[in-house]
């Protein structure tokens, strides 16, 4: 045993986060942790690299308990990690970044020459031949995600934590980094590999761990661990749940008339496959997928805020170009981003401001909506919505969240799209709201309105939607729809091999 | 049941409100006759109307800093374009037989359009404010001098002289001039839907952008409203003194307008604003030189003094502050 974390917990105020949590990582292996966002990935990563202290078990490296305080810390005792983004600086070059912080000095002076060598001999370790001074910087996102593995190894790690390492890496470069995994593992090294994609767990991956909610689900050999199954722990569910959760369901098919409002065909950016889907009035079409399967992207990208590098989008049979929000406004667009502080809301501003924002943006600065009819619309909303305010002034940031994703409903209500794009809209949402949220998807579709509807929670995708698409790593790999609408479904779809759903 | 609670934007005011009373109180006591005012010929004379007199051309700069400033971005060309319109004015005046209006037109419309090019580089090239708008501090003071070819220029015009120094129903016409400009800023931003625009955009800008605010737009026009009432600072000036001066006219009145927009309580971290706590800002600051030069404050410890008095303001609005010296007293 080389890293045993026993009965691990970590409170923060108002959620235990990890709640006593087993993890056991072996000399030579490459271990997976996998499980929903909120599983408790990232803290339990934080806890054994020293960023977080735990508030209760034990952490054994080597048989013996050790108690790292900071991230160097951790180092010293032979744990490092590479994040998801690069912590490196792009205007030093790569030999200054491996090496910042523990260059190697003689006579009082930083020895250059021998950076540079060992700089290049640790890349080599990596199958990297580059030149290690040219800045970090122009080299691309596979050599500076390599580089930051040499600064990791350079302190001759026993435990490697990879940390979403390949979500900007192309095919050939996430091949080549599982290479150099598999190598540093036969060299002895312990590696904890966090990933969303199933594939890539299954290629490389000899163990799995899975959290779900800040506990321990499970164990499992990859060899012995069937895909659904392993889907099915991921969401929570075991099998049985699943069939009767399928028996349960009534299928739902659309009602009033059926008219095509968006058509995509092959629209593709970076990171996304070419995608051909298809919104029609009176529906709800559901996007499912696990996190970091591109929903979201999608979602952003329909919706103007990153560009389309290639396809062609048609609304009401007619091409158009959604290059910005304003643009898909306008072709009667609307979106509600999954991260509500962020994108969603305007804080200091009131519940009224944050609801008439859109409709005012969309009559322009100069033709302000009376004051009077301001607080009618709003008062309307405040009341059909049941948003929890004192009052229709009151700053929209002291609201609950679930308050404030109703304010940002509102928000596109007020201004009456024909597509409403929902992307997470019960996430931080109590049990009461989110009731109400989906009641309101419901009886906005029986109006006509078309709602593309996106959440992790794939029993919610499968209980409103009526056609529901699959997307796995950036692409579509199906649609269901009437009796085939059904969570088991979904979920082997997301759990079949890449090469079974090729050109679905 | 309705709560009839006071509006949050009166709120706001209230502690530069008392500051700038207890300014004045403290003047009050310390420099008899200073709230005495004479009436000469139907005009009004004494301390409490040098003020906002003198004060004027900071409160017109102030206004349009609010706006950039609730956008998140701050305006350091300022003190530059007074200098361009005091500059242009006088050479126009000197140089051409226009009359007051068209030079007044002309002169507004080229720091307004200063002001768009500070916009423009903001909003379409994505270049931080303050480095935007320095561009234009040190650019435009240079212009105003090669223009001037660094001498004083002076000149003579009754029609001009009567914005730096003309009387309005008793009062200077600078003053009205200023009350003119807050009316018009306001009524602008709040009677159409830009107030709520710059608001949204300065508190956060991704929303705003997802919710179709043309956010571009908006952040040019608060750039030109703040070339534009900068222009008018800069004649009101050179028109007191009948004089362009490209080396001092605006010095450091960026720095002046920074400070009288945050005294106001418009945060320099953008969003919610209020040009009315500006304009007390404005008056606050102007006080405080009044009070200075009334005490016989040394001038090498003016600015000193300037510095812990704007200080004692800040921490009279400091939350934090506030509730640090309750805890002691309890």
């Amino acid at each position: 045993m080389l890293l045993q974390v026993r009965e691990v917990s970590k409170i923060f105020p108002g959620m235990k986060a990890l709640d006593r949590v087993d993890f056991t990582l072996r000399q030579g292996e490459i271990h997976t942790i996998m499980g929903e966002n909120g599983a408790g990935k990232s803290t339990l990563i934080k806890i054994i690299t020293g960023v977080y202290r735990r508030d209760g078990g034990q952490i054994l490296l080597e048989g013996r308990p050790i108690d790292p305080r900071t991230p160097p810390e951790a180092q010293r005792l032979g744990i490092s990690a590479v994040h998801q983004e690069v912590n490196l600086v792009p205007y030093l070059s790569v030999a200054e970044n491996i090496f910042l912080g523990r260059q190697p000095i003689r006579f009082g002076r930083i020895d250059w020459r021998k950076i540079c060598q060992m700089a290049t001999d640790e890349l080599g370790r990596l199958d990297v031949a580059i030149d290690v001074t040219q800045p970090l910087g122009s080299y691309s996102i596979a050599i500076q995600q390599l580089a930051a593995i040499a600064r990791a190894l350079l302190v001759r790690s026993k435990v490697l934590i990879l940390d979403e390492p390949t979500s900007s890496l192309s095919e050939q470069e996430v091949e080549k980094l599982f290479t150099i995994m598999r190598k540093l593992a036969s060299e002895g090294i312990g590696i904890i590999f966090i990933t969303h994609f199933l594939d890539q767990a299954y290629a490389v991956a000899d163990r799995f761990t899975v959290l779900r909610n800040g506990r321990f689900v499970g164990e499992y050999e990859t060899s012995s661990m069937p895909r659904f199954e392993l889907v099915a722990k991921m969401i929570g569910k075991d099998a049985a749940e699943v069939a009767e959760i399928d028996t349960k369901r009534r299928a739902k098919p659309a009602q009033g008339e059926q008219k095509t409002i968006l058509h995509t065909s092959g629209l593709a950016r970076k990171g996304l496959k070419p995608l051909d889907i298809e919104i029609r009035t009176g529906e709800v079409l559901g996007f499912a997928g696990l996190l970091g399967s591109g929903r979201s992207e999608i979602a952003r990208m329909l919706f103007g805020i990153d560009l389309a590098e290639g396809g062609v989008v048609e609304i009401d049979g007619k091409p158009v170009r959604l290059d910005s929000p304003r643009k898909a406004i306008n072709n009667g667009l609307g979106f509600c981003p999954e991260d509500r502080r962020t994108s969603g809301i305007i804080p200091d501003l009131s519940v009224r401001e944050n609801i008439v924002l859109a409709l005012q943006a969309s009559r322009g600065w100069l033709r302000r909506i009376p004051r009077k009819k301001q607080q009618d619309l709003v008062e309307k909303y405040i009341r059909t919505m049941n948003i929890a305010t004192p009052d229709a002034e009151k700053r929209v940031a002291v609201l609950s969240g679930g308050s404030q994703q109703k304010v940002i409903l509102a928000r596109w209500l007020a201004s009456a799209p024909r597509l409403l794009i929902l992307d997470e809209p019960t996430r931080g949402v109590d049990v009461g709201a989110r009731a109400e949220i989906e009641k309101l998807m419901a009886s906005l579709c029986a109006e006509g309105m078309a709602i593309l509807f996106i959440s992790s929670e794939l029993e919610e995708v499968v209980r409103d939607s009526h056609r529901v698409a699959v997307i796995k790593d950036g692409a579509k790999i199906g649609e269901l729809t009437g009796a085939q609408l059904e969570l088991s479904a979904i979920m082997r779809m997301i759990a079949a091999r890449k090469e079974d759903h090729e050109g679905a | 049941m309705r709560k009839t609670n006071p509006h949050p934007a009166l709120v706001r005011l209230i502690y530069p409100i008392a500051a700038l009373v207890l300014l004045l109180i403290f003047n009050g006591l310390m420099t008899p006759g200073f709230f005495h005012l004479n009436v000469t010929e139907g005009r009004l004379y004494g301390h409490l109307i040098d003020i906002p007199n003198q004060a004027a051309p900071i409160m017109l700069v102030s206004i349009g800093m609010t706006l950039v400033i609730a956008t998140g971005g701050v305006d350091l060309s300022v003190g530059a374009v007074i200098a361009i319109a005091g500059s242009v004015t006088a050479l126009l005046i000197v140089n051409t037989n226009s009359g007051i209006f068209e030079i007044l037109f002309l002169v507004l419309v080229l720091c307004a359009a200063a002001g768009m090019w500070n916009g423009m580089l903001v909003a379409v090239f994505n270049i931080q404010p303050i480095i935007s708008t320095l561009i234009l501090m040190v650019a435009g003071r240079g212009i105003a001098q090669l223009m001037t070819r660094g001498q004083i220029i002076t000149f003579h015009s009754a029609a001009f002289a009567f914005i730096g120094n003309g009387y309005f129903l008793g009062l200077p016409f600078t003053i009205a001039i200023a009350i003119a400009a807050l009316i018009v800023t306001s009524s602008l931003t709040r009677m159409t839907a830009m107030g709520l625009f710059i608001e949204s955009v300065g508190n956060n800008i991704t929303a705003s952008r997802y919710a179709g605010i043309n956010v571009t737009v908006i952040k040019i026009l608060v750039y030109t409203i703040s070339g534009l009432w900068a222009g008018m600072a800069g004649v009101i000036i050179a028109t007191d003194i009948m004089a362009a001066d490209a080396n001092n006219a605006g010095l450091y009145y960026e720095l002046d307008a920074i400070l009288a927009v945050v005294i106001g309580g418009t945060a320099l971290t953008g969003g919610r604003f209020s040009l009315a706590g500006s304009i007390v800002g404005a008056l606050i600051i102007q006080t405080l030189t009044t009070t200075i030069r009334a005490q016989n404050v040394p001038v090498e410890f003016a600015l000193v003094v300037k510095a812990l008095a704007a200080l004692a303001v800040f921490l009279l609005q400091s939350e934090e502050f506030r509730k640090v010296i309750l805890r002691r007293k309890m």
